[in-house]
């Protein structure tokens, strides 16, 4: 028998929940409702939203890992580099080894594993503390860049590996995808509905239900309407869209993702319920080196080179993704689309100022004040929820 | 000025559903040195919490009176003004500063901005002098032993200009010689005037050094008197006279053959790896019976559990043999795949996730059993955290509510059915009532009654006696991590337990 308390403190909770996921939803709506009138239209263009997703991409990805590293409660301050640096291995290989490019991005991929291993390994088995390891990981690699480039630029690359980065899926293709995508969409909630009435749990009435599914699809519609409005999706949109479907699987229905949410939200019990916390924090070093390795690569081939400051300072951009997106600084909180609207909040501002003609001097200052910003509503918003 | 130099009265404190303190009197003479004494959760600490200004005047009924003024202590530095100063079991020291740091850490003599160092270690070495405690003043506190470093904050207190010294179970971590030369100072601070409550477990110790003794008991004043008028048989039943009444819902067994066999337990300290916490312990236990471990706080019950769960983190040795096989446990994930189970005594601490929501919690050990390829199956997730629920009657609004949100009681049975999930073979429970009220209790008394009898050997750590008595098909007794005694509950008593747990040996 499960005995409803009418508890005050229970109420409020729940209210509260449900405005902190769309806190930033919402600011991001209304970001882009300033910006739309300030530019007079400009901002809202089909060109604009598709350059503002392929400029968010790579964050996305590199923010995607950094939830799973904060909510276990690290930090990684080594993905620009790493990304720069795999991204410079891959441009030496194709251009001065003359390797083709399948081989050459699955070399940067293995390239990113590796480190990931180096990293995990200190940080597991060793007890150095994430921080310090991937601090040392930013410098090493860093100079890693300058060492395999010589220091010199390194272009062009192959013109099909250009299309990583800077390609379109087409508009006949892009609706196409989008149709899969929605008969996945409800065959995978019809398929939940017929389990959950197996297992006799309750299930939401039809009506909701349907209404749901108008909702989501609706939003597919837009996106792809605009997207082929312009060219199509862009390439790197779609990766993103994958890790974001994939990782939110990863993260609330696998035993390796629960593990990372458990270890983060407290350490010491997490160890007594059986949890193997060095395989599991390896593992999320592994995940992130892959990761960081597959921005390096849409990176590479965006830029159509290898430069030695590639990647600089995108840690930074990640970290604040994450947690404008909602991930405790504090370990065991987060989602991975929260990350992805934290990109997008982020982009959206650097994007909308730009078209504003804002001095750059300022666009830097306005980002730094956001972060704050976000973070003080995310602990001023959890401080009434907690106690 | 008055005889008394510290009176409490009628103090009165309520934390939410527990009544700690009711309606207590506590006076100490000026000059003597005072033994406070009670088993675990008698209110001792609770009323030198508010003596010391912990819980400040407001948030509980009665006076402090001080040489005859009555003081609303509104802080820590209040009471420390008024000449009080406290010494607690874990020592309030940084560890990485010198002693002279530690002793004028807050109260820096400062000349025009600027920290005198001279003086500060000038200062230290006299009122070291003064104690006669030979340590180097500049030496970090690390270095220290824990007789030394005890020492250095009865020297901070003194410099301080404490009236009324509180020392908190200070023996605890001493040796011997160490306890000598810690009443040898004591003596010479009664000398000196000052005024010292000590609270203690250990009756010889308080027979050897107090002048008088305030016994309490369930959070009331049972009895105050010259030492030279008591014995510890008459202290002893003073501490523990409670009535038993019928709490414990009392079944009979016959435990089944022997499934937890343990020789030879050493644990040794973490931190002091030359100090044995427990002692070569040897035990076993039954399918089927509910083993009770009683002892006082301190006694190496809970880091024995931890040695056996896998989770403690200094060496261990000796031999666990689990149905005649014998176990290599590593690490708390071996044990749980053996069949071993451990409740832990702080469930905030070490039992809970607390920003997860409550099925999460449950399911969390046994991920394993309800995924495949690693793929949770989240219905299967859901339909077991919904039977555990409904059958430990788990109050909670929904299975998504955050377990932080739920009372102690629940969260101990949201611990209890996580670990019930996992099906073990032995369960062990640190304290599994503490901080829980008499009515959540009797519900788990029943559940862990309902667990035996399906054959589980339950193996429960608990400070408080009628719990012992009133569950247990046997006891075990430890003192200073050594096995003092062992009982069938048919010929156990409150004195007898006491008895052993303070020291005491029964032949």
């Amino acid at each position: 028998m499960i005995v409803r308390e009418k508890n005050p403190v229970v109420l409020r909770q729940g209210i509260n929940i449900d405005i902190r996921s769309y806190t930033m939803v919402i600011a991001l709506l209304a970001i882009w409702i300033v910006f739309a009138v300030l530019t007079k239209g400009n901002f809202l263009t089909p060109r604009n939203l598709s350059m503002l997703m392929r400029q968010v991409s790579i964050t996305s990805i590199l923010a995607v890992g950094m939830v799973l590293v904060i909510v276990a409660g690290h930090i990684d301050l080594s993905v620009g580099s790493v990304s720069g640096f795999t991204g410079a291995v891959l441009a030496v290989l194709q251009l001065w080894y003359h390797w083709s490019t399948i081989p050459s991005i699955l070399a940067a991929l293995f390239v990113g594993l590796v480190i990931g291993a180096w990293q995990g390994f200190w940080v597991a088995y060793r007890g150095v503390p994430a921080f310090i390891v991937t601090l040392s990981s930013m410098l090493v690699f860093r100079g890693g860049i300058l060492l395999v480039t010589k220091g010199v630029t390194i272009s062009p690359l192959r013109p099909e590996f250009k299309i990583i980065g800077q390609g379109y899926i087409p508009s006949f293709w892009s609706i196409i995808m989008a149709l899969a995508a929605v008969l996945i969409y409800i065959y995978m909630t019809l398929n939940n509905r017929k389990s959950r009435l197996k297992y006799g749990l309750p299930v939401t009435s039809w009506n909701i239900e349907i209404m749901k599914m108008i909702g989501t699809l609706s939003l597919i519609a837009v996106f792809i309407g605009v997207m082929i409005a312009y060219q199509g999706i862009p390439i790197p949109v779609i990766i993103v869209l994958f890790l974001v479907v994939l990782f939110t699987f990863i993260a609330n229905n696998t035993t390796f993702g629960r593990y990372v949410y458990a270890i983060g939200g407290n350490r010491e019990a997490a160890v007594l319920s059986g949890i193997n916390i060095k395989k599991t924090n390896m593992t999320i070093f592994l995940i992130m080196g892959l990761l960081s390795a597959l921005a390096g690569i849409v990176l590479t081939s965006r830029l159509d080179a290898a430069t030695t400051s590639a990647g600089n300072l995108f840690e930074l951009d990640a970290i604040a993704s994450a947690i404008i997106g909602g991930t405790s600084t504090l370990g065991g909180e987060g989602t991975i689309p929260g990350a992805v609207i934290g990109a997008l909040v982020m982009a959206s501002i650097d994007n909308g100022m730009s078209l504003l003609n804002i001095d750059y001097s300022i666009q830097i200052i306005v980002k730094g004040l956001v972060l704050v910003l976000a973070v003080w509503i995310d602990i001023a918003t959890r401080k009434r929820t907690a106690y | 000025m008055s005889e008394y130099i510290l009176e409490m009265r009628n103090i009165t404190k309520i934390f939410p559903g527990v009544k700690a303190l009711d309606n207590v009197n506590f006076r100490v003479k000026r000059g003597e040195i005072h033994a406070l004494c009670g088993e675990n959760g008698a209110g001792k600490s609770t009323l030198m919490k508010i003596l010391s200004g912990v819980y400040p005047y407001g948030t509980y009924e009665g006076d402090i009176v001080i040489d005859g003024k009555i003081m609303p202590f509104r802080n820590i530095k209040d009471s420390e003004r008024a000449g009080i100063s406290i010494i607690y079991q874990e020592l309030a020291l940084v560890k990485n500063m010198t002693v002279g740091e530690n002793i004028f850490l807050g109260e820096e003599p400062v000349k025009n901005g600027i920290i005198d160092w001279m003086k500060v270690y000038s200062d230290t070495r006299a009122v070291l002098k003064e104690l006669g405690i030979d340590v180097d003043p500049y030496a970090k506190v690390m270095n220290l032993g824990i007789g030394h470093q005890q020492m250095v904050e009865i020297a901070k207190a003194i410099s301080k200009k404490a009236k009324i010294l509180i020392l908190d179970e200070p023996t605890s971590a001493l040796t011997e010689s160490e306890v000598d030369q810690l009443f040898n100072i004591l003596q010479d601070l009664k000398k000196k005037g000052v005024t010292c409550i000590f609270i203690s477990h250990k009756l010889n110790e308080v027979f050897r050094i107090a002048d008088s003794i305030t016994v309490l008991r369930d959070g009331k004043t049972i009895h105050t008197g010259y030492v030279k008028n008591l014995t510890k048989d008459k202290v002893i039943s003073l501490m523990v006279g409670r009535e038993l009444t019928d709490r414990f819902p009392r079944v009979e067994r016959c435990p089944g053959e022997v499934v937890l066999e343990v020789r030879n337990l050493t644990v040794y300290d973490a931190e002091m790896p030359w100090k044995k916490i427990v002692d070569n312990v040897s035990f076993s236990a039954r399918k089927g019976e509910l083993l009770g471990f009683a002892g006082l706080m301190g006694a190496g019950r809970t880091e024995m559990a931890l040695a056996i769960f896998g989770a403690y983190p200094g060496r261990v040795t000796g031999e666990i043999y689990l149905s005649g096989r014998k176990l290599n446990i590593k690490s708390p994930e071996d044990a749980i795949k053996n069949g071993i189970a451990y409740v832990s005594e702080d469930r905030k601490r070490y039992g809970l996730i607390p920003v997860l929501d409550v099925q999460e919690n449950i399911v969390l050990p046994n991920l394993g059993r309800i995924s495949r390829w690693s793929v949770i199956n989240n219905n299967e997730k859901i339909k077991y955290a919904q039977e555990y629920v409904k059958e430990l009657r788990i109050k909670t609004p929904g299975l998504t509510q955050k377990v932080l949100n739920l009372s102690g009681g629940n969260q101990q049975k949201v611990v209890l059915a996580k670990w019930l999930m996992s099906d073990p073979k032995v369960l062990i429970l640190d304290e599994p009532t503490r901080g829980i009220d008499v009515g959540a209790k009797y519900e788990i008394y029943n559940i862990m009654n309902e667990l035996v009898q399906k054959g589980v050997c339950v193996i429960m750590i608990s400070s408080e006696l009628p719990e012992i008595l009133g569950m247990s098909d046997r006891i075990m007794v430890l003192h200073e991590g050594k096995i003092s005694g062992e009982f069938y509950y048919q010929d156990a008593d409150q004195e007898k337990i006491m008895y052993c747990a303070t020291g005491g040996r029964y032949s």
